[in-house]
């Protein structure tokens, strides 16, 4: 049966059909939704864990155990899991181990465009390379076979255009896998120096005959072209864009990237009068071509280090000139991204702004307040670092007055944060973490984490208790706010100010697009609006300021009624609206006022006038 | 069209559907035996930002974005973000856009501005255009969120699958709770080609 799947939906479609029974990954672009379809076929048995380390030694552990096993995680997360993935190189698998990189060339949701391919030849682990869905579906079958024959884990590696690009695919049956047995082998998975020494060697070896294997191997393809004069070796999705662009090119496609089959590549050059490398992010290709002493006519040089390739910049890069599209004069205000109306996160960063904080900040929705008209945001490194700079930042700047605080999301927290809290405590270090906890993993769409209470199928499981594990970690000043009210946030913030060891504040709603509740919207009174913008800073896409009339206005069926607007306005212009007649008479006094203000400073500028007419004749010029 | 390959692209605010409408439209494609690719961005990008998703069918389809000029259909669910992806449509570009403005954040804080002529100018550029206030439609059926279907209905129109192919593939997406009001917007959409 035929079916349109992305990427992500191929590789879980394949776990399926491959007999994984475990698999797991922690959510992240542009991976996340792999695990979530592999939620919905139970053999495979999906979990979310806490990061990607732990899923990775998850994973590692149902190897050992003879499971066919799939982890999951974008490029950063290999980061966090490559200590596991170094040394499970050595040990090996007793049920197939397949770890799925997802690279984010031009970061589109990343806040770096690392290039996977590296960790295949630093962990010297195998790596295949699909250019489809329905390649990634194939390739991923394929490396759970590779991974037994040849005792390995193997990273399969996808970028966005694979993992949200759906192609057709050519579903299958799942073939049942009997679990092998399990032995304790000391020598095989007991890491100690003495069994590594004798592991290694036999890790350059698998190198070595998976090198020579890629030579004939099916996942390595030459494809003929009708004019030899350019030969093109590629890898991924970029292979798409050279079919488009060179259609009658020969093309070396490479599936498994790593370890590469350098004569493949010899054994093409001889056929084709010029040989390009067009790939994505780094030289690796072209590198190990040139090591190999092929001449390589063109490459990086051409594409560049930066960005994801396309048709357009595939063409541009060998001189064909891309087809040029309709142009205007109107200028086209950015549609960057924007914390949604009634954001449990925009309450705390609004007070945080005001109070003059120093704002650490960390991976998630909220990285968004450090955007324009909020601002309210220092840093943004990776996942779990606010707590930890911000501990570092005040050993820096010892001795000076700060207001110190960091922000982290409540996923991020457990992810990465809850170590630099202890180490934070531990070297007592006097700085506010503020703990974001909407109750779930929320930027990438919602995931279940220990603090929902369920797990990835939604059944339930034990919630963590923030409160208990702050205290436990040593924290002795610890308060739970609404970021609804900004007042409260303030007042406790001025407290933790004025603290000479670590604290914590628990900003605790629920995440507004996952909960999905409303209260009753709020309405912006035209006579009272002075135009001072104050709402507008708040950067809440339900207000819109109107810059011919100097007025701001709440688009009704976007406001979810958190009222922050209304507690920035100092001019009692912001009602809810169903508080219409009160708000009413609450205008008519605030317009008598208003009046009588306007009258008594009017009187004093005319006084005023008369004095400075009386000093200007005494010879003292001011300016203008 | 390119080759053979027909290039469809839907753009519009995060929230508002986009995703769905590709979605459906590739699986019409596919069921009447085309070679299907599609391509979107998921993530950050989805909170209220400029969302897209591409759409290419034909015998054979390789990459799964669009390269700038070819575009045959563009399905634009808020005007603006009709402009934003000129440089990707040519003059025989069918532009099938939503008359609604919605503010972007920037435009809304006064940090830019949102352009007064952007109907005008979609006029100039596209001789094929159907301009259609699809937010007043869905209000009118009763239900705001129904704009996507609107829009799709008359693209439905414009393409040479046959209807029924497109309210099966509605009927199998769909939750039932919303099927009645959401085949009413797709009729409707379908009538104003």
């Amino acid at each position: 049966m035929k079916a349109v799947l992305s990427g992500n939906e191929a590789i879980a479609r394949a776990a399926f059909e491959a007999g994984v029974t475990v698999s797991v990954a922690y959510p992240g672009t542009p991976s996340t939704e792999i695990m979530m379809n592999c939620g919905r076929y139970p053999e495979v048995n999906a979990q979310w864990s806490i990061n990607e380390k732990v899923a990775l030694e998850v994973a590692a552990g149902a190897s050992i155990g003879g499971a066919r096993t799939l982890c999951a995680m974008k490029h950063v997360g290999l980061n966090v899991a490559a200590d596991p993935l170094f040394t499970m190189s050595y040990i090996g698998v007793n049920g197939g181990l397949v770890i799925i990189t997802a690279d984010d060339p031009e970061m589109h949701s990343s806040q770096n465009e690392q290039d996977n391919r590296h960790y295949a030849r630093a962990s010297k682990t195998p790596m295949l390379e699909p250019s489809s869905s329905a390649e990634a579906l194939e390739f991923v079958k394929a490396a759970f076979t590779l991974s037994e024959e040849y005792d390995t884990p193997v990273l399969l590696r996808v970028t966005t255009r694979i993992c949200h690009a759906q192609g057709v695919v050519e579903l299958g049956e799942r073939t049942e896998r009997k679990l092998p047995e399990y032995k304790r082998d000391f020598e095989k998975n007991v890491m100690l120096p003495v069994n590594a020494r004798k592991r290694h060697p036999l890790v350059e070896a698998r190198v070595e005959k998976l090198r020579k294997a890629g030579r004939t191997s099916p996942l390595n393809r030459i494809e003929k072209g009708k004019d030899a004069k350019i030969g093109i070796v590629t890898s991924g999705v970029v292979y798409q864009y050279v079919k488009e662009v060179f259609p009658d090119a020969w093309v070396l496609k490479y599936g498994q990237s790593y370890p590469l089959n350098t004569d493949l590549a010899k054994s093409f050059a001889k056929k084709v009068e010029k040989l390009y490398v067009v790939e994505e992010g780094d030289p690796i290709l072209e590198n190990e071509l040139k090591a190999a002493g092929i001449t390589v006519h063109k490459g990086k040089a051409q594409t560049g280090l930066t960005g994801e390739l396309s048709i357009d910049r595939v063409r541009e890069a060998f001189g064909k000139r891309p087809k040029k599209g309709l142009t205007t004069d109107v200028e086209i205000p950015a549609r960057p991204p924007a914390l949604c109306a009634g954001c449990s996160h925009r309450g705390m960063f609004a007070a945080l702004k005001a109070e003059g904080a120093t704002v650490f900040g960390d991976i998630g929705c909220y990285t968004l307040a450090a955007l324009p008209p909020l601002s309210a945001m220092d840093t943004c490194i990776c996942m779990g670092a606010s707590i930890s700079a911000a501990q570092g930042m005040m050993k820096a700047r010892r001795g000076e007055s700060r207001r110190m605080a960091c922000t982290i999301g409540d996923s991020t927290f457990m992810h990465s944060g809850i170590t630099g809290l202890i180490d934070a405590v531990h070297n007592r270090s006097p700085f506010v973490t503020i703990i974001l906890d909407n109750r779930v993993t929320a930027m990438t769409g919602h995931q279940n984490n220990p603090n929902t209470g369920k797990n990835l199928t939604g059944e339930p499981t034990a919630q963590l208790d923030l409160e208990k594990l702050v205290s436990a970690c040593g924290i002795r000043k610890l308060d739970v706010v609404d970021p609804w009210n900004l007042s409260e946030i303030r007042e406790v913030l001025e407290k933790h100010w004025e603290y000479d060891e670590p604290s914590v504040v628990i900003s605790r709603r629920k995440c507004i697009e996952w909960a999905r509740y409303r209260e009753i919207p709020y309405s912006i009174d035209d006579d009272l609006c002075t135009g001072c913008m104050s709402c507008v800073r708040l950067g809440c896409p339900a207000i819109v300021f109107d810059k011919a009339t100097r007025k701001s206005s709440i688009v009704e069926d976007m406001c979810v009624g958190c009222s922050l607007c209304s507690q920035v306005c100092r001019f009692d212009a912001i009602y809810r609206t169903d508080q219409e007649e009160e708000h009413r008479l609450v205008a008519k006094k605030v317009k008598a006022k208003r009046a009588a203000r306007q009258a008594a400073a009017r009187k004093k500028v005319a006084a005023k006038a008369k004095g400075a007419a009386k000093k200007s004749t005494s010879g003292k010029g001011g300016r203008g | 069209m390119i080759n053979g390959i027909t290039n469809v692209l839907v753009v519009g605010v995060g929230g508002q559907g986009i995703i769905l409408a590709g979605e459906i439209l590739a699986k019409v494609a596919l069921n009447a035996g085309f070679d299907v690719k599609k391509s979107e961005v998921h993530g950050m990008a989805q909170r209220g930002g400029s969302v897209n998703s591409q759409v290419r069918y034909g015998e054979e389809v390789h990459s799964p974005v669009i390269a700038k000029g070819e575009v045959d259909i563009l399905l634009a669910f808020e005007k603006l973000e009709a402009l934003r992806w000129l440089p990707f449509c040519n003059k025989k570009t069918i532009a099938i856009v939503n008359s609604q403005q919605i503010h972007s954040l920037t435009s809304a804080t006064g940090l830019q501005t949102y352009p007064a002529n952007v109907e005008k100018e979609l006029a100039k550029q596209f001789k094929r255009l159907y301009l259609v206030p699809a937010r007043h439609i869905a209000e009118e059926l009763g239900n705001v969120r129904v704009v996507n279907v609107i829009l799709l209905g008359l693209m439905a129109k414009t393409l040479n699958f046959p209807e029924e192919a497109w309210i099966d593939a509605l009927k199998k997406r769909l939750p039932p709770k919303v099927m009645d009001v959401n085949m009413k917007a797709f009729a409707r959409g379908y009538s104003l080609a």
